[in-house]
């Protein structure tokens, strides 16, 4: 067998085990927080009868360890079970509510990646002069602000001042995609701004420190523009480390989208999970976890994949 | 100029501003009085409701774990749901009458123990069948049986037998409750086919509207049953957005993105209705803030140090600071001028550091910190209301320590078990409820432990009394006992804040709950 695919089955047989452990992880978890999905519906009107019923209604007066086994021998079978709350299968919730969590992550990172790649490498041309400058200060000035700070301030403008955005992502099913995505605006711009520096710096790092090599030195002496060469020499040469970061930020846009989908009240993953640990939904709790890890595992995995296939040395190891 | 005359005008057509005081604000901004009186004229005339539309609410209380099922609505947005697409018995009017919904008349025995509903013939489900009183007896049965998980558990169980007989329903008691039809408004009793047993969250009722979405903590749309048999609602749709996020909430409104939300935060709440397309409605109810005591756990068994707590609170300073403006003062017993048979000559509790300090005195406390928990969930400034109740009990001699507690777990690990902690009521739509539901011996939300037969007594009592005078008497007598040996701190009554855009008509207010008691997708209308 080819040694990447060796390389590729071993990492996934080990993502599997990580899940599991995982899962176990965030079930001992749950079940170390104060009160229960019975206490959390009834809230101040919980009596001990009411709540005494409602627990044997939804199983939880079973023992942990059964209660966790049963749970992972269906989602072993495919079978995530029905939430405890309301009753309705999670897997219909979960599918409908992740579309949406990719629907906003892929716009903002169609947006952000090449936005954040292309401000890299005009930091890099200009290097310590004015647009680098400028292209450091306002980005590292937006991923100091914190999330919903940048979407309070997008708000007041763009939606409460200039009604130029609606000031909450209300999205539908049926709602034609330009009007989708006209809701989604003002998230998709904090979003982009989040993850930016992080990105735009590690590109700038990446080919800066390629752009000291003796080979960038000779493509400058044969006459090549700077760009150019950024372009054609430094570029391929930067790409593992800049992978691994917008691998690490894709997985951002994904699972660290929370408190971007509470700001603006939209149906995604994000509000799902929250709403599930605020009433201890387990078995949510639980497929939203394993779910968010699974992205984390499967894009280092990409990431790592990429690494080797750009580098030659790692591509055919002796 | 003439945009700030408009928005005065309206104030006028909805009876919030004098003609008079119009007249004045017109002459001050150099306005003729020919042409204020056409402003005037041209604004009742649009208080003629417009028919159509299609409302939209943002509102807070709103997860994706809520469903239609009327036995476990306990937040905002399923009980607007379940107020737009069920019905229940009876409503409590705004004035506090009763408004007969699928019930057409009720009558009691004597004693007020055997009470007969008349169930209105005609009423049709939204799945196509006639409600019939069987349905109602189902219902009811489904919220009060053994194994019930119904919200509306506790005010079931005083029934003793129930039956379905025609056009009838019957509800026997144990003892007389002269309010028996006001506990059956509870929202939670939502008529079902069937009573719900099958499917109880199937969204199916008898209300105006009919459900269309169901996005459990994203949006709920209903749209007008043709079929309903009473009055139909002015608007074709109503759309209920959950919007959690205060913030989110008030931008969705300056926007105009929605028509209405609920709970405004009542420190924008001066600024927000200074916008010229809001209008900020500011409604009293029987809502209220407390701190809660424990009067049977050292060191709150001692009547001395309660009362010095009592003295040691500043009611005007939290209302005006904490609620800024948005509320009235309470007096240490759970009753207003929201309810009916309120007692108004009972003396308002001041601040008194003085009598506190005497009182603490004598209490002859150890003088170390008396520990207090909150935590913001407990009620909207909790944590700052504790920090001025530190203080002026710091002023008494008193010291009050601070313990914060996560929200998260609050209701469940804290209220009801700790024995000094912040905590809010909604109240309820009669006095007799509201005693039974926290200060009976026997009630299961006895949150201060008030455990006193003679109060008992004097609440039983009330309970089947059916002469209103009497029953006005005993029930100032308890709140005199209340407000002199309980163990609650009542510094305020909270408001329902709600913001609402110039463009929603037929506003009422109602004290009952926000929103109009949940009925402003039914009697509002939106003007094109």
């Amino acid at each position: 067998m080819h040694p990447i695919l060796t390389l590729v089955v071993q990492r996934l047989a080990l993502g599997i085990l990580l899940l599991i452990a995982a899962s176990a992880l965030i079930f001992g978890l749950t079940e170390i927080l104060p009160g229960d999905a019975a206490q959390a519906i009834l809230g101040q009107a919980a009596t001990e009868e009411n709540l005494a019923n409602l627990r044997a209604e939804m199983g939880l007066d079973r023992p942990a360890l059964t209660r966790y086994f049963e749970w992972l021998g269906g989602i072993l079978t495919g079978d995530m079970g029905n939430a405890l709350t309301n009753k309705l299968p999670i897997a219909d919730q979960i599918g409908k509510r992740m579309s949406y969590t990719l629907f906003l992550s892929f716009w903002a990172a169609l947006i952000s990646v090449p936005l954040a790649i292309l401000l890299g490498l005009i930091a890099v041309r200009y290097q310590n002069r004015w647009p680098d400058k400028l292209i450091s200060g306002v980005t590292l000035a937006s991923i100091s602000l914190p999330e919903f700070m940048i979407a309070y301030i997008l708000v007041f403008f763009f939606a409460v001042k200039l009604f130029w955005a609606p000031s909450f992502a209300n999205i539908s099913p049926g709602m034609p995609l330009l009007e989708q995505l006209h809701a989604i605006s003002l998230p998709v711009a904090v979003l982009t701004l989040v993850v930016l520096a992080h990105m735009m710096r590690m590109t700038r790092a990446a080919i800066l420190n390629v752009m000291q090599s003796a080979y960038i030195e000779t493509a400058e002496l044969k006459g090549l523009t700077t760009f150019t060469v950024i372009y054609r020499h430094a570029f391929p040469n930067a790409i593992a480390p800049i992978v691994t970061v917008v691998m690490l930020n894709l997985a951002y846009l994904v699972v660290g989208v929370v408190v971007v989908e509470v700001v603006f009240a939209y149906p995604g993953m994000g509000q799902y999970l929250v709403d599930a640990v605020v009433k201890r939904d387990v078995p949510v709790v639980l497929a939203c976890g394993v779910i968010f890890a699974a992205v984390y595992i499967v894009l280092n995995i990409i990431a790592d994949l990429v690494s080797i296939l750009a580098n030659p040395r790692l591509r055919h190891p002796k | 100029m003439s945009k700030e005359l408009e928005h005065l005008s309206a104030k006028v057509a909805a009876g919030q501003m004098t003609r008079r005081d119009f007249m004045g604000r017109a002459a001050a901004l150099g306005v003729s009085v020919v042409v204020a009186e056409s402003m005037l004229s041209s604004a009742a005339q649009a208080a003629t409701p417009t028919k159509g539309g299609h409302m939209k609410v943002g509102l807070q209380g709103g997860e994706s774990t809520n469903s239609l099922d009327p036995a476990l609505a306990a937040s905002t947005v399923p009980f607007q749901n379940l107020r737009a697409f069920g019905e229940c018995l009876v409503n409590v009017a705004p004035t506090g009458d009763l408004d007969f919904r699928a019930a057409e008349s009720v009558e009691a025995d004597s004693e007020g123990k055997v009470w007969t509903f008349k169930i209105r013939k005609g009423v049709e489900f939204h799945n196509g069948k006639t409600m019939t009183s069987e349905d109602v007896l189902k219902t009811m049965q489904r919220h009060s049986n053994e194994d019930a998980t119904s919200g509306a558990l506790g005010i079931m169980q005083g029934i003793e037998s129930m039956k379905a007989d025609g056009d009838y329903f019957q509800v026997t008691l144990g003892t007389g409750n002269a309010d028996l039809p006001y506990l059956l408004a509870d929202y939670h009793l939502v008529i079902q086919p069937d009573g719900g047993m099958d499917n109880p969250g199937a969204g199916i009722g008898t209300g105006a509207f009919k459900v269309e979405v169901d996005e459990p903590g994203v949006r709920h749309v209903f749209t007008r049953f043709e079929n309903y048999y009473g009055e139909m609602p002015h608007i074709d749709s109503v759309e209920n957005i959950v919007l959690n996020d205060n913030t989110a909430r008030t931008a969705a409104l300056q926007s105009g993105q929605v028509h209405m939300i609920d709970r405004v935060d009542p420190k924008i709440a001066a600024l927000l209705s200074r916008a010229p397309n809001i209008d900020v409605r500011s409604v009293a109810g029987p809502g209220h803030y407390v701190f809660i005591m424990h009067v049977d756990t050292a060191p709150f068994d001692n009547l001395d140090l309660r009362l010095a707590l009592k003295y040691a609170i500043n009611r005007e300073e939290m209302v005006e600071k904490i609620l800024r403006g948005y509320g009235s003062v309470g007096n240490d017993f759970p009753i207003n001028a929201a309810y009916p048979l309120f007692d108004a000559s009972i003396p308002q509790r001041q601040y008194d550091p003085a009598k506190a300090a005497e009182h603490y005195k004598k209490s002859g406390h150890d003088g170390s910190p008396i520990i207090l928990r909150v935590a913001d969930g407990a009620f909207p400034g909790a944590v700052d209301a504790a920090a001025l109740f530190q203080q002026s009990a710091q002023a008494a001699g008193i010291p009050l320590e601070i313990k914060r507690e996560p929200n998260d777990g609050y209701w469940s690990e804290v209220w009801n078990k700790q024995p000094f902690c912040a905590s809010y009521w909604g109240g309820r739509p009669v006095q007799d409820q509201m005693y039974t539901t926290a200060y009976l011996s026997t009630a299961d939300w006895n949150d201060t432990r008030w455990k006193v037969p003679a109060f008992d007594d004097m609440l039983l009592a009330a309970r089947s009394e059916l002469d209103p005078v009497k029953r006005k008497e005993i029930y100032s007598n308890m709140a005199n006992m209340l407000r002199d040996e309980g163990g609650l701190i009542l510094p305020m009554f909270n408001d329902f804040v709600e913001g609402v855009s110039t463009s929603v008509k037929g506003w009422i207010d109602d004290p009952n709950f926000g929103m109009m008691n949940g009925f402003a997708p039914h009697k509002c209308w939106l003007e094109a």
